[in-house]
């Protein structure tokens, strides 16, 4: 068990790329934060500069109390679940598991007690006699992190290790994943691109974005309040729609003229109105309301998921489609005009110049 | 293929069986021919059917040797042939995976100018530089020696780029996980990589060994002394005896004994290397 913390790590490659820009986090023992972010964000890097498996340009990596800048991954004192498993192929699961513990130089009847344990945790007791190419893909990847449990470590670093499973399964393991580091109590960091994986799993998120931290919080925070429109667009699915405004005379407009008070302070003359689909509502009678704000908009298509059905469609002075979350067993069809209304407290308003969040 | 076509049946079978005979009809004479005595060969009509002298010809040349021919006894030059073949084969393997390693998995200055200069030298087979290499070992003091036999030619250029390439398939996390699990590079080495070449050195063995068993050209320039005579070279030396017609039963029976070495690892060898392609190990 011990606290991470970075700061201020930055990771320049040998081409001058700059592949993570200052980040600082501190992260709490037993904590599990998820580092999240589309490709190319340096959220591997930075996990893979946690587990020493990349040199740290600039900036300081602790793990407890120990600054780990220049330490050898296998004495950081942490394990790592890797994306395809890496696991020996020659070796039988339980060599596998013992081969770091064998290096360590650890007892042979601890290797063999704390391999039996991990294995009775992750339920592949049946396969210690197998090799990996005999086992599915969701038994490789309780082998993969039965090799970090066996170590013990003070962190579990998880770079991608669902991506490689099928849909159910990875429900399945994520649950398993949270529930472990529930019961383990160990810190971890997860990386993933998947927002609902980070969703589900985090603590805490760390929504990362060319190699700068957008926004750190709990995933409801990240999804209530989101720190900028990058965020708001990566988090949540569908999307968030984001409507141009205008700002005028200390109010905000649409290009319907509807408008609402701008947020304190706020000089520039753009802005972005930020909505999530759920809290778009769609209004039959079209009555004036004062506490909403209203908009109409033009039907394309319907996407029905099941439980609810997702209508995306057209509003004056918006680029992209907007979505609005509808119940499933309503019926709407293609060039329908819908009057739709957005309680004025859930609105999220953004400067449209730089993406950052203006009201509370 | 799950067709029924009796024609193509037959004609597929007839072409194998026709290649079949080009391939074994030599062997076949030459059987023949080590089973005759001297005389019956130089009669001007090749017999194709086995003659009853099989036992004293092979006990002849096993134990007395073929003194007239300036060749020492065969077994002597099988041995020798056997410590050249096998030295070379299991030092191409051994140097060359160690030289792949390096050039796959450590960065060091002049590692891409490593790697080049060692693919070109594929461009100079031994008959390209034997002069030279012959200078360098008659100055080592190797002449007639089994270093002098093999180690001119136990640097591969070919084992070193297919280790390389093989290198190159094994995913780089598995060296990462090795690292985190406390293995050093020697270790990754030795625990990891060597086990999962197993199926690729097998193969190579095979290949090389035929290669070393195979050297004519350079045991005849490095060796004076007959002890070091290998078995590709003694036959030579029975075909061209002088003053004398050459003693074709003998020469024969030395053939086929030449030829069994190999055989046996390309049998032996084969089924391990086979077992590998069929049990990918990633």
């Amino acid at each position: 068990m011990a606290t991470i913390s970075l700061d201020k790590v930055r990771k320049v490659y040998a081409g001058g790329v700059e592949a993570v820009k200052g980040v600082s986090i501190d992260i709490a023992d037993g904590e599990f934060i998820v580092l999240v972010g589309p490709s190319g964000c340096g959220k591997s890097t930075l996990l893979r500069m946690i587990a020493g498996l990349e040199e740290i340009s600039d900036g300081e990596i602790r793990i407890g109390d120990r600054v780990v800048n220049r330490v050898e991954p296998a004495d950081r004192d942490i394990a790592m679940v890797f994306q395809n498993y890496a696991l020996y192929p020659h070796m039988t699961v339980y060599n596998n598991l013992a081969y770091g513990l064998k290096n360590r130089g650890e007892p042979k009847d601890e290797i063999d007690k704390r391999v039996k344990e991990a294995a009775r945790i992750l339920e592949i007791g049946d396969f210690l006699d197998r090799k990996p190419r005999q086992l599915s893909g969701g038994q490789r990847q309780r082998v993969a992190m039965g090799r970090a449990i066996v170590r013990k470590p003070a962190a579990f670093l998880f770079d991608e290790p669902l991506s490689n499973l099928d849909a159910k399964l990875r429900v399945q393991m994520r649950i398993e994943i949270k529930r472990l580091q529930e019961t383990l109590g160990t810190t971890s960091v997860y990386v993933t691109h998947d927002q609902l994986e980070a969703m589900t799993l985090a603590h805490r998120l760390v929504v990362l974005n060319h190699g700068r931290i957008e926004q750190i919080g709990t995933p409801l925070e990240v999804y209530e309040k989101p720190a900028s429109t990058f965020v708001a667009g990566f988090i949540g699915s569908p999307a968030m729609n984001l409507i141009p405004v205008k700002a005028k005379d200390g109010r905000l407009h649409l290009e319907s003229g509807e408008g609402l008070d701008a947020p304190d302070g706020f000089g520039a003359e753009h802005a972005l109105l930020g909505v999530r689909p759920e809290d778009l509502q769609v209004d039959a009678d079209g009555a004036e309301n004062a506490d909403a704000l209203s908009l109409r908009m033009k039907v394309i298509a319907v996407e029905p998921v099941g439980a609810e059905s997702y209508v995306h469609g057209r509003v004056a002075g918006v680029v992209d489609d907007v979505v609005v979350r509808v119940p499933a067993k309503a019926e709407f069809s293609a060039g329908a005009e819908l009057n739709l209304k957005a309680s004025r407290d859930r609105l999220h308003v953004f400067d449209a110049a730089n993406g950052g969040r203006l009201n509370g | 293929m799950v067709e029924n076509r009796p024609w193509l049946t037959f004609i597929s079978h007839l072409v194998l069986i026709i290649g079949l005979a080009i391939v074994v009809f030599p062997v076949w004479v030459a059987f023949v021919a080590s089973t005759y005595d001297p005389k019956s060969m130089l009669s001007g009509v090749v017999p194709l059917t086995p003659g009853d002298q099989f036992f004293q010809n092979y006990y002849q040349i096993f134990v007395e040797g073929l003194s007239s021919a300036g060749a020492p006894p065969v077994g002597l030059m099988m041995v020798n042939s056997m410590v050249m073949a096998m030295a070379i084969a299991i030092g191409k393997i051994a140097i060359s995976i160690i030289s792949a390693f390096a050039i796959v998995y450590f960065k060091f200055p002049g590692r891409v100018l490593a790697f080049w200069t060692i693919f070109i030298t594929l461009m100079l087979p031994v008959e390209v530089r034997i002069l030279p290499t012959f200078e360098v070992t008659a100055g080592l003091g190797l002449l007639n020696s089994y270093s002098g036999l093999t180690l001119p030619l136990i640097a591969s250029a070919t084992a070193t780029f297919l280790f390389r390439q093989f290198f190159m398939t094994i995913p780089e996390e598995l060296s990462e996980a090795a690292r985190i699990d406390g293995a050093g590079p020697l270790k990754f080495f030795r625990d990891i990589l060597l086990p999962l070449s197993r199926t690729n050195m097998a193969g190579l063995f095979v290949i090389l060994f035929i290669y070393g068993w195979n050297q004519y050209l350079w045991p005849l320039i490095v060796t004076t002394d007959e002890s070091y005579y290998t078995i590709v070279m003694g036959i030579q030396r029975m075909v061209t005896v002088p003053d004398s017609e050459p003693l074709w039963h003998v020469i024969m029976a030395t053939v086929l004994l030449a030829m069994i070495p190999p055989v046996l690892v390309v049998v032996f060898m084969q089924r391990l290397f086979i077992k590998g392609l069929v049990e990918t190990e990633k």
